[in-house]
């Protein structure tokens, strides 16, 4: 019963703040409930209320579902280099990156419930009580790899966080193995996402075996950009250390990423424009539009921009050096690729459809804000975990100091 | 205080179990059967024989009409082919509708399971340059044929190997069918197929009463719910019984030839003898059973 | 004396015996799918008759009360003329548009009597065979619609096959097929709500 206590404790956190932290948290209960009224239409209407149809059956829920994949991916991959380079707070850097790992994989696990026809029935996926088609289908394998990650890192955070609760020391032998399965899962989860979409030859546009090392490229250049910046943040307003070099080494490998991504991108464009086979209409279409039909010209070359301006904020060691510009080029890539995995990943794909039609896809209201409800639920989790971790790992709120008497700073 | 908390707990423990009693035994208990009801395929005859009979009740109860739900299987020695004969289709669109009525399909929004292409004659087969949104006053219209395409019922379908709850399957006389209480509606069967041949019910599906076929298979043209993926099944309700799908019997130049495969006396077998056939994007090696051959 | 005129005659007696026996003996065996008829009381002509069991067909579409041609044509005789018709089935002769530059009526309509076709043999054809008479210039599709490639399938896939006439679909005297007022396309997705 040391456990439920412990979560009591935890709970009892979140209900302490600044006058900022309360404001952060009826701002996103806003949205929340904002979103959420949009999203009870979806569900009592149906999915007629997005603008996905027949020809473009997949958009923008897959689309950040996608994205989050590689947040949650990247969140853990920052584990190697921390272990590598020996940055001190190793420990709380795992912390950290597990959490926004769980949060990230809650948020894409809620894309995925929003978005199928039948929620209730979800249950006929998994084995034994359901028909999973597993080995055949990569979509339970998906769902199969993001469950197991979500659990180990769920376990991971919470073993350490109880024993650092209860001032114990942890079992590396616990520990150690679990986090180092963890890394390669996190390849496994954004490699297995990019194989749900390589397995279908119909898609021509995701037919390259390119694919899913452009996935975890982009995942490895914007993942740790929220790390980056929260680290910062902890720094300023917690006891947490980092060193400045270790922050400039994770720009650093973010750059060697950003390279490579950029390098797959333009061999993929080399093989299409050269080519010149049909296979070009998709590509096109991101990139100039066809016709009249130039919906999302404007968010591709915004995502290139915003990316390649990243790329050379972190490259030039003056710039990655200084915070202000560090900072930019951190959002920067974010946003770059979140239009890319959200937008000019999955529309392109079905623009023009299997048989050559072309449907115009963009996201309807009831999209929008069934994606602000998850994000909203998202960061709230982040937040509530994250205070706690805090508050556990920083703040010196464990159980000594909790016994009657003693006041809670 | 101790003996205070254990009754204290006890009695919690206690009308927190009545409460959910009398809550589950409050909801429907055939909606809590229906969210229970496995995958078709594992069921026994008689857990069949039960759905069916209940399914029927539910459609007489909603509609006022006496269906018949038929879930014959597979008959023996049978793999169904399908041959179109481009040289002679006029692009009519009589077999959309016809497949409309026949097969139940929602008419607002609107379904249909066949999609007709028109292409120039200068370009030949090219999707890119075609279009399904034709309409002159008359067809055929000079320099352009068309294509009608509905599910190819491929050999190697790449729809059966993606679904992640196996609600889609090939039956034995090799037409691919859906399980609708079983999917799940996340659609990717519908990424995967080439053809664009399967179709979502993105709301809740509309047949006017006096247009719905009450001759119905479990698998086939049963009326759906929305939120689950729908597909031409070659009539599976006909084709069982002997009879021809509905878009056969309905196309007034006689373009649409159907047959047992394995039956070396079938007017499936001549066309792949005598004309010369092809398929839709062979290239991807699903092995359709669709063909398109040139009669004249 | 008797023996020298067998001896001298034998062959050629063979032989005229042989030929007489052969003559006179061996009847000319018609086909069992021909039979002669008395046409107008008059002539007997060849008619072909169907197997029964051969194709099942839908039956010929006549205009109501055109047939049996006699009716009419048995009261005046025949005009062999190749001419455009102006008093009676001036509609058909108008609208006439197979193979017109070459063809009339009274080659398919028999010219004594109207209730059959005719064959380019002279034979007679009724009717519910006029397939026989389509074939006769278009072989390979009749060839098709004996399978069943052919032409609108009635009937059972795997039961006897049923057929349709060529003309229950073609109109014999303007056989291409007119154009027809397609069927609404399907709505634009975009309008889908």
């Amino acid at each position: 019963m040391n456990f439920i206590r412990f979560i009591r404790e935890c709970i009892k956190i979140i209900f302490r703040g600044s006058k900022t932290y309360y404001a952060w948290l009826i701002f996103l209960l806003l949205l929340l409930l904002w979103g959420g009224y949009g999203y009870l239409g979806q569900i009592t209407t149906g999915l007629i209320k997005t603008h996905m149809r027949d020809s473009v059956s997949w958009a923008f829920y897959i689309g950040n579902f996608t994205f989050l994949v590689g947040v949650a991916a990247a969140a853990v991959m920052l584990v190697i280099p921390a272990y590598i380079y020996d940055w001190k707070p190793i420990k709380e850097i795992v912390i950290f990156g597990e959490l926004l790992a769980v949060c990230a994989v809650i948020m894409c696990v809620s894309f995925i419930i929003v978005d199928i026809g039948n929620p209730l029935r979800f249950w006929h996926m998994l084995p034994f009580i359901g028909t999973m088609n597993f080995p055949s289908s990569m979509l339970s394998w998906d769902f199969f790899v993001l469950s197991i990650y979500l659990i180990i890192n769920l376990f991971i955070v919470t073993y350490l966080l109880y024993c650092i609760f209860y001032g114990k020391e942890y079992k590396k032998s616990i520990v150690l193995p679990l986090v180092l399965i963890s890394i390669p899962m996190a390849v496994a989860i954004h490699t297995t996402t990019a194989f749900l979409y390589n397995a279908l030859p119909g898609r021509v546009f995701w037919n390259s075996a390119l694919l899913a090392p452009r996935f975890l490229a982009s995942a490895f250049c914007s993942g740790p950009a929220i790390l980056l910046i929260l680290f910062q943040i902890l720094r300023k307003t917690t006891k947490f250390e980092i060193k400045d070099e270790a922050i400039w080494k994770i720009a650093e490998l973010m750059v060697y990423a950003m390279f490579i991504y950029l390098f797959f991108t333009i061999a993929e464009l080399f093989k299409e424009f050269y080519s010149g086979t049909e296979n070009i209409l998709y590509w096109k279409y991101l990139l100039f539009g066809i016709g009249d039909h130039k919906e999302i010209v404007f968010y591709s070359w915004s995502s290139i921009l915003m990316g390649c301006i990243a790329f050379i904020l972190f490259l030039i060691p003056k710039t990655r050096k200084n915070f202000l510009t560090l900072n930019i080029g951190a959002v920067l890539i974010y946003g770059s690729v979140y239009v890319e995995k959200g937008i000019a990943l999955i529309i392109p794909a079905f623009t023009p459809d299997v048989l050559g039609q072309i449907y115009i896809y963009t996201p309807s209201l009831t999209e929008i804000r069934t994606a602000v409800m998850i994000f909203s639920i998202g960061f709230l989790l982040f937040t509530f975990l994250s205070k706690i971790a805090i508050a556990i790992v920083f703040e010196d709120y464990n159980i000594i100091s909790l016994k009657p008497g003693k006041k809670i700073t | 205080m101790k003996k205070e908390n254990s009754r204290r707990s006890f009695i919690k423990n206690i009308s927190l179990a009545t409460f959910s009693a009398i809550a589950l035994s409050g909801c429907n208990g055939a909606a809590f059967d229906q969210f229970l009801q496995k995958n078709f395929k594992t069921l026994s005859k008689k857990e069949k024989d039960r759905l069916i009979k209940e399914l029927e009740n539910k459609y007489k109860e909603k509609y006022g009409k006496e269906f018949h739900i038929s879930d014959k299987p597979a008959l023996e020695g049978t793999l169904f082919g399908y041959a179109l004969d481009l040289s002679r289709c006029v692009g009519c669109r009589r077999c959309v509708y016809a497949c409309v009525k026949e097969n139940n399909q929602s008419r607002e929004p609107q379904i249909h399971w066949i999609e007709v292409l028109k292409m120039e004659k200068e370009k030949g087969i090219d999707f890119t340059h075609s279009t399904a949104q034709y309409n002159p006053e008359k067809v055929p219209e000079d320099g352009y044929f068309y294509v009608p395409v509905q599910c190819q019922q491929c050999k190697n379908p790449p729809c059966v190997k993606v679904c992640p709850v196996r609600a889609t399957w090939q039956e034995p006389d090799g037409i691919t069918v859906v399980d609708y209480n079983w999917c799940i509606g996340c659609r990717y069967c519908m990424a995967a197929c080439p053809y664009g041949a399967r179709h979502f019910n993105w709301g809740e599906p509309n047949v006017p009463v006096n247009e719905i076929n009450t001759e119905v298979h479990f698998l086939g043209n049963r009326l759906r719910m929305k939120g689950v993926v729908e597909k031409c099944t070659f009539c599976v309700q006909r084709a069982r019984e002997g009879k021809y799908p509905a878009c056969v019997e309905i196309c007034p130049v006689g373009a649409r030839k159907f047959g047992n495969l394995l039956d070396p006396d079938s007017e499936i077998r001549y066309i792949l003898e005598n004309k010369r056939v092809l398929v839709l994007k062979q290239e991807l090696n699903t092995q359709p059973k669709f063909y398109y051959f040139f009669g004249i | 004396m008797k023996g020298r005129f067998y001896r001298n005659f034998k062959i050629p007696v063979f032989l005229i015996t042989l030929y007489s026996v052969l003559f006179f003996g061996c009847k000319s065996k018609e086909p069992d799918n021909y039979e002669t008829i008395k046409v107008n009381n008059q002539r007997e002509e060849i008619k072909t008759i169907a197997k029964d069991e051969e194709y099942a067909v839908e039956s010929p579409p006549f205009s109501e009360g055109i047939f049996p041609c006699t009716d009419c044509h048995a009261n005046f005789p025949p005009n062999p003329v190749r001419r455009k018709l102006v008093e009676w089935h001036e509609d058909i002769s108008a609208m006439f548009n197979h193979d017109s530059l070459n063809r009339w009526c009274l080659d398919c309509h028999d010219l004594n009597n109207r209730n059959y076709l005719r064959l380019a043999s002279g034979k007679l054809l009724d009717f519910k065979e006029s397939y026989k008479l389509c074939g006769q210039c278009h072989g390979e599709k009749l060839r098709d619609w004996k399978v069943g490639v052919h032409g609108l399938r009635t009937g059972e896939w795997n039961g006897k096959k049923e057929y349709l006439l060529c003309v229950n679909c073609h109109n014999p005297h303007s056989p291409k097929f007119k154009e027809l007022k397609p069927e609404p396309p399907p709505i634009k997705q975009e309008d889908i709500k």
